[in-house]
């Protein structure tokens, strides 16, 4: 097996909380407390979770966005986040980010030229015709063409804008693209065509990619693996396909039956989970789900649950770990059981149709 | 008398004529000056606009780049020093500050090289020669200088920092970080760029100052600019000068606003004139 990309160990980003006059630290928001996971060349990521569960944090903290305070991400065998001024220059080129809000991302008092060439020139790649060259290749592959070059960002759409943050971020040919919720602030219409063109950039490009979403369906269909967030952990990561044909952590489960479904004939259970996510700032002791977890014992409030493996889909939960036990192994067996746990216990509701 | 200023006419007609005057550039007399108001603000005209130009320009040459020092070292603690320093600037009234001035570098000092004069814009004899006139209206105009920038030089770099603040904070600021600009560039070509819509509607807004000039600390040096001939004519009850005074900083006001509009276009891209 060849050496992973992108490997992150053990990475924690914590924000300092400041009270009184003198600005004491008086603790600190755990964003991102202790996530690992490695992306192999040409391969996806998916990152799920919902707001607030330290997502896009991660996505920043690989690009040393914001300061990580702890853990180690490696990038091609580099240390990330011991790299000095010019090797993170250099990283950088080689890294690049699609954030969610075309209409923020783009600097509005620059022409798309200058937002494009930026980073060309920041890299010194090419003189001015060959930086044209690359710019003209970078917009053509997004479906633009180079009479963007010359017209601000609010001369366009927000479908059109996400296009030019993505040619900002292919233009200097990165291996590794973080994409930030790069949807989710499109009209439907025109997420199908920025997911497809991502899938593209992807094959044509051999770009790896950490794909941030709180979309399942899109994250499915576009990730070969799925990692699932909650309170600044991954609590469940599988291959895409596994994870979706046998989730096993209840919060996993959860999120899947809040997705609508297509067939509206078909009545299913919802999961609805109770009480609201708790402060990241003190987060409960344990296992981080089991305030909100229908299927919360006792061991789940004192320890936290270690990853349990089955070929490859590994999930942190006390319960799934003795279901996969109980099944000798089989993790479609134990999936099953644990939807009919959570079905018993939850506080489901019969989805109207 | 009531012949002289028309008040034997309905006041209605009175107001007319003094339209039509206005439109043809005549302010009217003053009662209290026997001249022309016209003439009289064009004698005031200069040395405001020495005080408050030189002032403006002071405050915007030490504010800009003192904001832009405390919004790249924000939360620092030699910026919350700074910041601090400038508030209490800032709520340190005009007038203690004058007199307070005025005692250490008029009487404290007296016969030491750092003397500063009291009062007044000029001591010398109208023969005095130009270069000699030239200084000692400069060492007049220190110590009124000094304190009408220090209050603009504290907002305007509390306003250029919250602005810069609110700026650093886009994703665009994010993009720029993530292509591998520095933080130099990062700060002047993509964060302050962007805050100088606000900060060109405050330069407008600070043109009817510019020439308006400050009541108080002309009055408290007398020196002989707008803002003491607005005192005066209101404690003379002149009323023709007022009314010359108050419409013209009233023109200024909107000018101030049109230039700042125009303005726009220049920093700006996505606004034209059109």
């Amino acid at each position: 097996m060849t050496s992973p990309l992108i490997d992150v160990a053990g990475l924690q980003t914590y924000f300092p909380v400041r009270k009184g006059l003198l600005r004491r630290v008086v603790g600190a928001v755990r964003a991102v407390d202790g996530v690992s996971f490695s992306i192999q060349k040409g391969r996806t990521l998916g990152l799920v979770g919902e707001s607030g569960c330290g997502k896009t944090t991660v996505g920043r903290s690989l690009l040393r966005l914001v300061e990580p305070t702890g853990g180690s991400v490696r990038f091609d065998g580099r240390d990330v986040l011991a790299a000095g001024g010019a090797e993170m220059r250099g990283l950088r080129r080689r890294m690049q980010i699609v954030f969610q809000d075309p209409y923020g991302s783009l600097n509005p008092r620059m022409k798309v030229r200058a937002i494009l060439e930026e980073g060309l020139v920041i890299h010194r790649l090419g003189s001015a015709a060959e930086r044209l060259e690359r710019m003209t290749r970078a917009l053509a592959r997004t479906g633009l063409t180079a009479a963007a070059l010359d017209r601000y960002p609010h001369e366009f759409s927000g479908g059109q804008r996400q296009r030019i943050a993505i040619a900002r971020a292919i233009v200097i040919e990165p291996d590794f693209l973080v994409l930030d919720e790069p949807i989710s602030a499109l009209d439907v219409s025109i997420q199908a065509q920025v997911v497809n063109l991502l899938v593209e950039l992807r094959e044509q490009l051999g770009l790896t990619y950490l794909f941030i979403s709180h979309d399942l369906s899109v994250v499915e269909y576009v990730s070969d693996d799925v990692a699932v967030m909650y309170l600044g952990r991954i609590v469940e990561q599988a291959p895409a396909t596994r994870l979706y044909a046998e989730p096993l952590h209840p919060y996993t489960l959860a999120l899947f039956s809040a997705v609508p479904s297509v067939e509206p004939d078909r009545r299913r259970r919802r999961i609805v989970l109770t009480g609201d996510v708790p402060s990241p700032a003190r987060p409960p002791a344990g296992c981080r789900f089991h305030p909100r977890c229908p299927l919360a014992e006792q061991v789940c409030r004192q320890a936290e649950p270690p990853a349990t493996v089955v070929d490859g889909h590994a999930v942190h939960c006390h319960v799934a770990a003795r279901e996969v036990e109980q099944a000798g192994g089989d993790a479609v067996a134990a999936a099953a059981r644990m939807a009919v746990l959570m079905a018993a216990n939850g506080s489901a509701v019969a989805m109207p149709t | 008398m009531k012949r002289i200023y028309g008040l034997d006419r309905p006041w209605h007609e009175g107001y007319l004529r003094w339209l039509g005057n206005v439109v043809r550039g005549d302010l009217g007399r003053s009662f209290s000056r026997k001249q022309p108001v016209t003439t009289l603000i064009g004698e005031r005209i200069g040395p405001t606009f020495l005080i408050s130009g030189t002032a403006l320009v002071l405050a915007w040459l030490l504010g800009v780049p003192l904001g832009l020092y405390a919004s790249a070292r924000s939360g620092m603690a030699d910026e919350r020093a700074t910041s601090l320093l400038l508030y209490v600037l800032y709520s340190f009234p005009t007038f203690v500050a004058a007199l307070f001035l005025q005692i250490v570098f008029s009487v404290w000092l007296r016969g030491t090289p750092w003397e500063l004069p009291l009062f007044g814009m000029s001591d010398l004899p109208a023969d005095a020669g130009w270069a000699a006139w030239a200084v000692d209206v400069a060492r007049h105009a220190i110590l009124p200088i000094t304190c009408q920038t220090y209050v603009s030089l504290a907002y305007d770099s509390r306003f250029i920092k919250a602005n810069m603040e609110e700026a650093v904070r886009q994703d665009y600021i994010r993009t720029a970080r993530a292509k591998g600009a520095g933080t130099g560039r990062v700060l002047f070509h993509h964060a302050f760029r962007n805050t100088l819509i606000p900060l060109v509607t405050l330069l407008g807004l600070s043109l009817p100052g510019l020439i308006g000039g400050s009541v108080i600390i002309e009055q408290i040096f007398t020196w002989p600019g707008m803002g003491r001939l607005f005192f005066e004519s209101i404690r003379e009850r002149d009323y023709p000068t007022i009314m010359g005074l108050t419409l013209m900083f009233s023109v200024l006001t909107l000018i101030g606003q049109l230039l700042a509009d125009l303005l726009y276009c220049l920093v700006d891209p996505r606004v034209s004139v059109e």
